[in-house]
Parts: C-alpha cells; sequence; structure tokens
C-alpha cells in the first residue's frame, strides 16, 4: 500500500476515523448534539474529499478501485447519509432513548455502503456488504420500547444471515469453478470460453438472492414492510437508499466486469425477476393502509423499474439507472423526511390519519409530499419522471418490449395510491368535524434542519425534473470511468 | 418569445394568485382575470397581425417560430409555434380562460386562491400542449394539466368528486404513458434511420417507419388522444368528471381539455403517420359514427342535467373523429370549426347548468320545471344553446357539422349516412332540455329563482355573440386555419403515394399492396 493509496481512500478513512473519535467522545462526554455535529462534520469532511481525488483510476491492492463511477456514488451515498443524519437529529431530540451510538452506527453502514461501490474483489464485496448489514441490524431496531422495532431487527438479522450464507455459497461455486475471486479476471475467465457453465451459473443464481435481498426485489422482499415499518423513518430512509445505491452501483459493476449479459439464462432470470418485482410492489402496495407500508412496497417496485436499466446495459443503461437512482434518492429521502418530520415521540407518523387534511394544516410539508409523490408517480416537473423517461428510452433502445411495457402498465397502476395519500392531504377538514372524526391539530413542529433539509431535496426534485442538462451531462462523465472495454461490449 | 410569455402569464398569474389569496380573496380572484385577460389581448393582437391572407399564407408553415435547447443530451428542445389551428385553439383558451374565471367568481369560497392557482395552471398546460412542437415537449405540457385538473374536481366538486376524480387521473395517465412510448419508439428509429436523435416535430415529420411499426405508434398516440377526445369505448370517465367537476372545471374540461385530443389527432397522428391514419380511416370513422349516436342516445336518457350535458360531448366529438379520419379539407375545416363551436356552446351549457345548480341546489330533470316564468333570461340563453347543440343553421355548430359531414360524405358515404342519424336524436335531447327545465309546469313549493346577474349576462352575451358569429360569418375562421389544414392534408396524402413509398422503402415487399389498399380506401 503506497502513500497515493490513502488519497484514494481519504472518504473511507475520513468515515472511519470520525465514528471512532466519536466512540471516545461518547464515552468521556455524552451529548447528542456533540455526536450529531461530530458525525455531520465526518460526512461533510468524506464529501469534500472526494474533490480532491485524482489520477483516476487508482486501484489499491486486489480489493477495491477508486474510479470516477465510484466517485459518482460516493457523493451520492454521503449526502443521502447527511440528509438523514439532519433529519435525524430533530426525530431523536424528542425520544428518550440514548442516541449517541446512533450516528455511529449511522457512519459506519454508510461506510459500509460506500465500501461496496468501490469493491472489485469478492472479500471487499462481502466485507462491504457485513459492515453495512450489522450496522443495520442495530439501526432498525434502535427504538426498542415500540411495538414493531425488535421484531424488524430481529427479522432483518435472520433473513440477511440467511442471504449472506447464499451468497458465500455463491461465491464459494464461483471460485471452485473459475479459481479466482477478481471481478476483472473472473471476467476475463469468462471470455476465455472455458466455462463449466452450470456450476458457474449456479454460483451466480445464489449471489443473486443476496442481492436481490438487498435491493428488495421479488421474491426476496418479504422482510421489506415490516422493517420499513419498524424501523425509525431516518433509518428507514436509510434502508431504502443508501443501502440500496451501493449494492446496486457494485452490482452493476460486478455485471459488468464478468459481461454476465453473455448469460441468457442470467438475463432472463433478471427479466422475471424485474416484472415480478414491478407487479408485486404495485399490487400489493395498493391493499394498504399504512404510509410506510405503501412506500415500502412502492420501493419493491422502483427498484423493478431499476431492473430494466441493468437489463438494457450498455453506457444508456448505466446512465439510466443511475439518474433514476439519483432521482429515487431524492424522492425516498424527501417521502421518509415528512414522516419523519410528523412523527409523534411515541410512533412513527405512518397512519393515514396523521396525513389527514394535512395540506391545510401543514402547507409547507404537504406540498412538498406532494411533490415527492407525484414524482414516485413519474409526472412531469419532477426527477422521477425524467427518470422514467430515462429508463423507458434505455429500454427502447435495446429493444426491451416487454419489461417496458410492463412498466408502463405498472405506472399507471401506481398512481392510484400514491393518489390516495394526496386525497387524504388534501381533504377538507370541515369534513370530518361533520363526521365526527377527530381532527388532529397537534403535531411537531418542524425543525430549521428538517425543514432545510426537504426544501433543498424539493428543489432539487423539480430542477432536475425541468432542466436535466446539467446532471445528465455529470452522470455522463462521471460514470465513464466505469471499464469501458466491458461497457461497448454490451448490446 | 411571445408563445413563451403565454404560458408564463398565466403560470405566474397562478402562483401570484395562490399567494395573495392568504390576505385578500377578492385580489386573487382580481389577478387570475387579468391574467387571463392579458393572455386574450395578445391572442388576439397575434391574430390581427397575422390575420391577412397574404400572412397567413406566406409564413407558412409557422406564423411564429420560437426555439430554445432545453435538455441537449436528448435533443429535446424547447419548441414553441404557432399556426392558424393552434392559433385559433389558443384564442378559444384564452376566451374560455376569462370566463371560467367570472364563473366561478361566487361559485368558489372555499381556497379559492389555491383554486385559481389550478385553474390558471391546467390553461396554461393547455396552451402549452396546442403550441407545443417538441415530442417531449408536448408530452410534458400533456401532463401538467392533468395535476391541476385533478385537485379542481377532487377538491372542489360535487359529492361524488374522489371517485370521478381518480377515475379521471387513471384513465388519462394510463393512456398518455402509450403515447409515452410511442414517442420514445418515434424518436429512436428517427434517431437510428437518421443519426439524429431528436424529438423535434419538423425533423420526425418524415421518419420512414415499417407498416407494423407505423401501425403500433400510431396506435400509442391515438390511445391518448382518444380516450381525451373521448370516443366509445373509453369515454367512461368523461361523464362522472363532468357532473362532479365545479362549474368552471366542467366548462374548461369540455370546452378545452377534450380539444387537446382532437389537436393531437390533427397534429400529430395524421401528419406523423398517414400510411397508418389511412389504414386506419374506416375503423376511425366507423368509431366517430358510433360515438355521435352512443353519446346522443345516452344524453337522452340522463336524468342529471349535468350528466345530459357531458354526454352531449361524447356525441359531438364523434364528429372530431368522423371528421379527422376523413382525411380531406372540407372535413378537417370543419373538425376545427367543431372544437370551436362545441368549446362555445357546450362550456355555455356548463355555466347554465352551474348557476341553476347555484339557485336550486339539484341538478335533477325530475326536478325541474317551468322555469320560463321565473327566469325568462336563463331560459333564452338555455334555448339559444340548446339549438346550437342541436345545429340549427345560422349557429356555429351548424356549419361545423355541415362541412365535417360533407368532407366525411366524400370520404365513405355510408358511415357518414348512418352518422347523420345522430343528429336527429341530438334535436331530440336537445329539446328535451328545454322542455324539461324551462317549459311545462313547475314542481310546487319550490321558492324564488333569481334570474342571472349582469356578471353572468356578460359572460353568456360573450358566448351568444361568439357562437352567432361563428354561425353567419365564418371565413376570418376559416381562412386562418385553412393554410394550416392544407399542411395537414399534404402530410395525408403521403400515405396514399405508394410509388414514393416504394423507392424509400426498398426491403418492404408487402408495400405496394398495403399502399394499394389505403388508396382504395382514400376520398379520391
Amino acid at each position: 500500500m503506497t502513500s497515493a493509496d490513502f488519497y484514494y481512500l481519504m472518504p473511507l478513512i475520513i468515515l472511519a476515523g470520525a465514528s471512532i473519535i466519536m466512540l471516545l467522545v461518547i464515552g468521556f462526554y455524552r451529548d447528542h448534539k456533540v455526536t450529531f455535529v461530530l458525525s455531520l462534520l465526518g460526512l461533510a469532511g468524506s464529501f469534500i474529499s472526494l474533490m480532491f481525488i485524482q489520477g483516476l483510476p487508482g486501484q489499491i491492492g486486489a480489493l477495491l478501485i477508486v474510479d470516477s463511477y465510484a466517485l459518482f456514488y460516493w457523493g451520492l451515498i454521503t449526502l443521502a447519509s447527511l440528509a438523514v443524519a439532519i433529519l435525524s437529529y430533530s426525530y431523536f431530540s424528542k425520544m428518550d432513548e440514548e442516541k449517541e451510538e446512533y450516528y455511529v452506527l449511522l457512519l459506519t453502514a454508510t461506510l459500509g455502503s460506500m465500501v461496496l461501490v468501490v469493491s472489485r474483489h469478492f472479500i471487499s464485496f462481502f466485507m462491504g456488504l457485513e459492515i453495512l448489514s450489522v450496522s443495520l441490524y442495530a439501526l432498525i431496531a434502535y427504538l426498542p420500547e415500540r411495538k414493531r422495532s425488535v421484531e424488524a431487527g430481529i427479522k432483518y438479522l435472520v433473513l440477511a444471515a440467511a442471504s449472506s450464507a447464499f451468497l458465500l455459497f455463491g461465491m464459494a461455486l464461483v471460485y471452485a469453478e473459475s479459481g479466482t475471486m477478481d471481478f476483472t479476471k473472473l471476467g476475463a475467465h469468462i471470455n476465455s470460453g472455458a466455462v463449466n457453465a452450470p456450476l458457474l451459473l449456479t454460483g451466480f443464481a445464489l449471489m443473486v438472492i443476496a442481492v436481490g435481498f438487498k435491493l428488495a426485489l421479488a421474491p426476496f422482499h418479504m422482510w421489506t414492510p415490516d422493517v420499513y415499518e419498524g424501523a425509525p423513518a431516518p433509518v428507514t430512509a436509510f434502508v431504502a437508499t443508501v443501502s440500496k445505491g451501493g449494492m446496486f452501483a457494485l452490482w452493476f459493476r460486478f455485471f459488468v466486469e464478468v459481461n454476465g449479459y453473455r448469460f441468457h439464462s442470467l438475463v432472463i432470470l433478471f427479466t422475471v425477476i424485474a416484472i415480478a418485482s414491478m407487479f408485486i410492489g404495485n399490487f400489493l402496495a395498493l391493499l394498504q393502509n399504512n404510509i410506510k407500508r405503501i412506500l415500502a412496497y412502492s420501493s419493491i417496485a422502483h427498484l423493478g423499474y431499476l431492473l430494466i436499466s441493468f437489463l438494457a446495459g450498455g453506457r444508456m443503461g448505466l446512465e439510466a439507472g443511475t439518474f433514476y437512482l439519483v432521482a429515487y434518492f431524492i424522492t425516498i429521502l424527501g417521502s421518509f423526511g415528512i414522516v419523519a418530520v410528523l412523527s409523534f415521540t411515541e410512533r412513527d407518523a405512518d397512519n393515514m390519519d396523521d396525513y389527514r387534511a394535512l395540506y391545510w394544516r401543514r402547507p409547507f410539508l404537504a406540498t412538498i409530499f406532494t411533490a415527492m409523490l407525484m414524482s414516485l408517480a413519474g409526472i412531469p416537473l419532477t426527477a422521477g419522471f425524467l427518470g422514467k423517461f430515462y429508463l423507458a428510452a434505455a429500454g427502447i433502445n435495446t429493444a426491451l418490449w416487454l419489461p417496458v411495457i410492463i412498466l408502463v402498465i405498472n405506472s399507471a397502476i401506481s398512481v392510484y395510491y400514491y393518489l390516495k395519500i394526496v386525497v387524504v392531504m388534501y381533504r377538507a377538514p370541515d369534513e370530518e368535524v361533520v363526521a365526527g372524526m377527530p381532527v388532529v391539530t397537534v403535531s411537531p413542529a418542524l425543525s430549521v434542519g428538517g425543514g432545510i433539509v426537504l426544501s433543498v431535496l424539493t428543489i432539487m426534485l423539480i430542477w432536475f425534473g425541468t432542466f436535466p442538462g446539467g446532471i445528465i451531462d455529470f452522470i455522463k462523465t462521471m460514470i465513464s470511468g466505469l471499464s469501458s472495454v466491458a461497457i461497448t461490449m454490451v448490446p | 418569445m411571445i408563445l413563451l410569455w403565454l404560458v408564463i402569464i398565466l403560470m405566474l398569474g397562478g402562483i401570484a394568485a395562490w399567494i395573495a389569496a392568504k390576505w385578500n380573496v377578492m385580489l386573487a380572484r382580481w389577478i387570475s382575470l387579468i391574467a387571463t385577460l392579458v393572455d386574450f389581448a395578445l391572442v388576439i393582437m397575434i391574430w390581427a397581425e397575422n390575420s391577412s391572407g397574404v400572412k397567413l399564407g406566406a409564413n407558412a408553415p409557422w406564423l411564429i417560430d420560437f426555439r430554445w435547447n432545453w435538455i441537449p443530451a436528448f435533443g429535446i428542445t424547447f419548441h414553441m409555434a404557432l399556426d392558424g389551428m393552434s392559433l385559433l385553439l389558443i384564442l378559444l383558451t384564452a376566451f374560455i380562460g376569462v370566463l371560467s374565471v367570472l364563473t366561478s367568481w361566487t361559485e368558489i369560497e372555499y381556497r379559492a386562491g389555491f383554486f385559481h392557482f389550478n385553474l390558471l395552471w391546467i390553461l396554461a398546460g393547455i396552451t402549452g400542449v396546442f403550441l407545443s412542437l417538441d415530442l417531449f415537449m408536448f408530452y410534458f405540457f400533456w401532463e401538467v394539466m392533468l395535476i391541476p385538473m385533478y385537485f379542481l374536481i377532487g377538491i372542489w366538486g360535487h359529492e361524488n368528486r374522489i371517485y370521478a376524480s381518480f377515475k379521471f387521473f387513471i384513465f388519462t395517465q394510463a393512456s398518455s404513458l402509450f403515447m409515452f412510448v410511442a414517442i420514445v419508439a418515434l424518436y429512436f428509429i428517427h434517431g437510428k434511420n437518421t443519426g439524429v436523435y431528436t424529438f423535434d416535430y419538423m425533423q420526425l415529420l418524415g421518419t420512414v417507419l415499417s407498416p407494423t411499426a407505423e401501425m403500433w405508434l400510431m396506435l400509442g398516440f391515438l390511445i391518448a388522444f382518444v380516450v381525451k377526445l373521448p370516443i366509445v369505448p373509453l369515454h367512461n370517465w368523461l361523464p362522472d368528471a363532468h357532473t362532479e367537476a365545479p362549474t368552471a372545471g366542467s366548462v374548461v374540461l369540455a370546452a378545452l381539455l377534450l380539444k387537446t385530443g382532437a389537436y393531437g389527432i390533427l397534429r400529430f397522428v395524421i401528419p406523423l403517420f398517414p400510411h397508418a391514419a389511412r389504414d386506419f380511416q374506416i375503423p376511425g370513422m366507423i368509431l366517430g359514427a358510433i360515438g355521435i349516436i352512443y353519446g346522443a342516445i345516452l344524453a337522452f336518457a340522463q336524468t342529471d342535467f349535468k350528466r345530459l350535458v357531458a354526454y352531449t360531448s361524447v356525441n359531438h366529438m364523434g364528429f372530431v373523429m368522423l371528421g379527422a379520419f376523413a382525411l380531406n379539407e372540407l372535413a378537417l375545416q370543419g373538425v376545427v370549426m367543431q372544437m370551436l363551436c362545441h368549446g362555445i356552446s357546450t362550456g355555455a351549457l356548463f355555466i347554465l347548468v352551474g348557476a341553476l345548480y347555484e339557485r336550486i341546489h339539484t341538478r335533477d330533470l325530475n326536478k325541474m320545471g317551468g322555469f320560463w316564468d321565473e327566469i325568462p333570461r336563463m331560459g333564452a340563453v338555455g334555448l339559444v344553446f340548446a339549438l346550437a347543440s342541436l345545429g340549427l343553421p345560422g349557429l356555429g355548430n351548424f356549419i361545423a357539422e355541415f362541412l365535417t359531414l360533407t368532407g366525411s360524405f366524400m370520404a365513405n358515404n355510408w358511415i357518414t349516412a348512418v352518422a347523420t342519424v345522430g343528429l336527429v336524436v341530438s334535436t331530440i335531447y336537445s329539446l328535451r332540455i328545454m322542455a324539461r327545465v324551462f317549459y311545462g309546469r313547475k314542481p310546487k313549493a319550490e321558492k324564488h329563482i333569481p334570474d342571472f346577474n349582469v356578471r353572468e349576462m356578460v359572460i353568456m352575451s360573450a358566448l351568444i355573440l361568439a357562437i352567432l358569429w361563428l354561425g353567419i360569418f365564418p371565413h376570418p375562421v376559416l381562412d386562418t386555419s385553412r393554410p394550416a389544414i392544407n399542411n395537414i392534408v399534404k402530410e395525408a396524402s403521403r400515405g396514399s403515394m405508394s410509388e414514393m413509398k416504394k423507392e424509400v422503402q426498398p426491403f418492404k415487399e408487402k408495400s405496394p399492396e398495403l399502399a394499394g389498399k389505403s388508396e382504395k380506401g382514400g376520398a379520391r
């Protein structure tokens, strides 16, 4: 390891260092605000250090590679964690629990996700995944006084451990067949043609289980609604964005490097998973009455949409997927941010009734939530619309007619449950008086930090939806760092 | 640039009205009224500048053309342009916009600021749709008008508004997504053929497509337009949405929103996919004829006044479909006239129903009758527009239907003959309105009903003058739209030129046979 490697890994080192410092500080002086500020400094420092990384791509041993593709995802992940941390502050100020360790866990989870982004080897892949998962177990069950919190944590623990086992077994099979755990060498081995395909494919398929679990794709989605519902709202936002984003970045890199597109059965497998995720996510979302569960199922569907970019492959697919993920990050952070901001001390604001006539009580929050929901539904003027457009474009460009048509049908279905929330928010308050329902008037005040984060997210949502030129160009230059050899080989 | 202002004024006016309503509701109303009036004045100005025949013809195809790079990465431009047809339609939009603000002057008391915001944004979206010449931007505006309309129905509507607003949204959204896929597919096909990836209408016009692809893409566009229009199997959302919407919402829906569907067929379906449009001529005309008859019969069967008027839209829009697929100048001129006249006459009927509802709080025809003695002004206005909607000579609708039927008779006489039956039924339902509401005996224990006041008479006089003018002196309108219509006909006629097609696409074996078929179905 040379000193140059330290430059490349500076964002990771800052995060790791920050979490250790925080632990030490907590040991001596336990204070919510201090820990919070330290975590912000860590995340912001990590983000700022991204700008100083030069001489890409930088390879660190056999395990990690820092290219501009990774830098983009690192930036996305740190910013998302920053937003989650700020939202968490006002959320946890209301709680009685010890809340300092929460930020440490948040930082380590972010670290795990960032390791995933830069891994190019099974070892670092697994390491990153475990750093992420172990932190998440604790984060999800962070408020044990609540009814579903521990249930959600245990559920995630058991299922994540099982999926890790599948992952390990899959990796072992791939290793047994190819004799390497390095993505690039694996790709070279596959391209050489002398492959025992059944063994290799079994290995890949087992790995897909773990990936599908992390991305909450059907049929590995069972944990999603319960965990989303049971976890504290900021953690839910984190699970839905940062953990999925890191995994998606890794899997795209892996698939491109090993050129998985040459295996027709894998492509079919992913097509099936994509279609199943879209339908299952949307249909089950129709049946829900709990906001967090609706968003959980809708995120399953959205990851299904996202898979279209993956199936399309190539430069355009990667661009579309990245753009979609950016839009998805913004909307999901915004939506769960609203839930977090509105939450009470004893429970999260996930009941439909909490949103009744929200527009007439809290017009600012209701307008933002409407914008977020419209983006999820893919209505113009929002980033979600352009994301869907990009996906459809990538899909049509590679003649993926079936997934694109199913995307269209599902977008239409999904409109129903997003509108259901919107309708509740705009329902006139006087109707409730007539109906004898209690009018919810007490809801927590909006903190400055929460307000800023939500406003910034909304501005980005509209900005990327109306003038996406800048961000698209940026994505284009950043992702071009990803192994150009393999990208051009894809259809 | 002036075209952009048309949209921006409405959008800014909407935001200003929303904010102003926090202090003063009247201020919000005045702001929206002024914004719409300014828009109307601008459109009149544009028309006055370009009204002479020389200019209309010379500047063809576009009178004003505005272009700005929007998302260069995808070849998306902010391209707005105006020809005679879109000029007339934005004129209608601005006109109806002013009236719809006036109509809701007293009707909307609840959250008036947000109401006016939505109203003005719908108008902005519709104006954008009529002016966009970039397919991406067209889709963008197509969707922009959807959300505020949804709110308008969902918040200020009548009893069953939630159901109606959901239905409206899902029908239109689902159908427009198919158009979206077709747009993107067209973009890629054009890009792969020529290497130029663009959404620009003018460049996509000449895209070479295989017959199958052309048919599928055309159907993708058509389904979005046909749902908006609406045409019979897909008209289901309309009666609910129209009935449940507040008066201004119904007026905008009937007078303007439906026209975006018609406009889409004329502007996009026919010129972009001339061969497929020709192949679809017979089914298209049949669908139009079904709409005419079915709409008329159902209108006759309603007991809810507003629902009745809603079904007359199905009936009238059938003529648009019939005329559009006749694919000749006469019929297309009729279609443009029909769009304008239907906008005015149905808008007026909805305002009448709304005014009546404000007074007697029912829309049930069985609870009405004998109102003429008490409210003669309303009766007289009602009579004018009932006669307009049955197509009495001297009023605009007659010209429109006459032109449409003459044109489509040239294209296919049998279907047209059948469609004409719809005229008889529409006479019956129109007269039934008069008989049920204004004649006969008044139901007992009805308290005194006030007649139209000055504001309402101003609205109605404007509408009556407009419909009379269109009926007696339609020439300025026909002259304005003629060059645009000629362009469309020219594009459509590409569909019957088999020789040219064979040259361009040597790889298609079936092409001569197909083209021969379409020639047989064609007009001449």
